[in-house]
């Protein structure tokens, strides 16, 4: 499957709240032993329902159209 | 959007508890002032004491961390002397309507052009979760053991029966919701108060286990038993038990506080 979006994790301000891997409707995220992982990036499609719920501003999601438009401006 | 642009990189991370969902509310500010554009020299950022109220230390505004209760007399002083600045106010359930009780209705009555933004979790959160006046009847704090016997406010209702110009509802689950509201707050004049349903799982969800005990249960609670306004007016008050209803509760168009003091210094002059 195409990737879609780039997920970037600031993990030092998480506190391991699990809303990330509880709400993605794609279920790109698993709890690890302290802190969240992404098991499936290429799932991911950018729909910014983690980045908007995360209460710590951890995840930063950028869709890879997005970012060819920044790119080229 | 980045969110760092507007945060004070060296305070982070903030000191809310995890899942609690004031971080979330947080959020739907930054953006909401993303959107508009406002200048950050220009946004004046102040709040009285509890856990939202730790908010200005976290953003790149010009901010202040007042006594409790007390931020809305500040934001009247600011409003007044510099009419340009935005003024935002975040304040919490207890700071807004118990200690600042006063300032609430009487902020609302003058219709002073001040944006509140209420982040309401039900209970005292940061001194050891002692009920609140919003803290629902029957429902469990520190201080009410076998359950709340007080009813409880209705801080919508209060401020729009106070003479707010424009009163809304929404929880900190429904993001897309509340970024509508602040927007409509913010470009609009007069006394506007956005209450955000937010989730306190230390000290509300861990006693309350009808709402979900962490972060993420309340906030599927939320998801679960919000109604629309709209629809609540057509159910009965036995339905609405344990609901959260959301949306505006009020949009009128009344001459805010600076209409009439500037008729009343013209008056003035003329003498």
């Amino acid at each position: 499957m195409e990737k879609k979006a780039d997920i970037a994790m600031n993990l030092e301000w998480c506190k391991s709240c699990e809303i990330c891997v509880k709400f993605c409707p794609q279920k790109v995220y698993e709890m690890g032993k302290f802190y969240p992982k992404i098991i499936a990036p290429e799932a991911c499609t950018g729909c910014k329902i983690c980045e908007n719920l995360c209460p710590d501003f951890v995840i930063t999601i950028t869709p890879l159209k997005e970012k060819k438009k920044l790119e080229t401006a | 959007m980045d969110y760092l642009n507007y945060l004070r990189k060296d305070k982070m991370p903030h000191i809310w508890c995890d899942g609690c969902g004031h971080g979330i509310v947080l959020k739907s500010i930054l953006r909401t002032v993303d959107k508009l554009g406002w200048d950050k020299n220009e946004i004046a950022l102040i709040s009285g004491i509890g856990c939202s109220s730790r908010t200005p230390g976290y953003v790149d505004f010009n901010t202040l961390h007042t006594t409790h209760g007390r931020a809305l007399s500040f934001a009247t002083g600011i409003k007044i002397s510099k009419p340009k600045m935005h003024t935002i106010v975040v304040s919490g359930d207890g700071d807004a309507t118990a200690i600042g009780g006063n300032h609430f209705i009487h902020a609302a009555r003058r219709n002073m052009d001040i944006n509140l933004i209420i982040f309401n979790n039900n209970i005292y959160g940061m001194t050891g979760g002692q009920c609140s006046p919003t803290t629902p009847t029957g429902k469990f704090a520190s201080t009410s053991q076998f359950g709340n016997p007080d009813s409880p406010f209705d801080i919508s209702r209060l401020a729009e029966a106070a003479g707010a110009s424009f009163v809304a509802r929404s929880t900190a689950y429904h993001f897309a919701k509340t970024d509508k509201y602040i927007e409509m707050a913010f470009r609009k004049k007069g006394f506007c108060v956005v209450e955000v349903l937010s989730p306190c799982p230390t000290a509300y969800g861990r006693r309350n286990k009808s709402t979900g005990k962490v972060g993420h249960e309340m906030l599927k609670d939320q998801k679960e038993n919000s109604v629309p306004i709209e629809r609540a007016r057509k159910m009965k008050p036995e339905e609405l038990k344990d609901k959260y209803i959301t949306g505006v509760f009020i949009d009128r168009d009344v001459p805010d506080y600076f209409e009439h003091y500037n008729e009343v210094k013209k008056r003035a002059k003329l003498k």
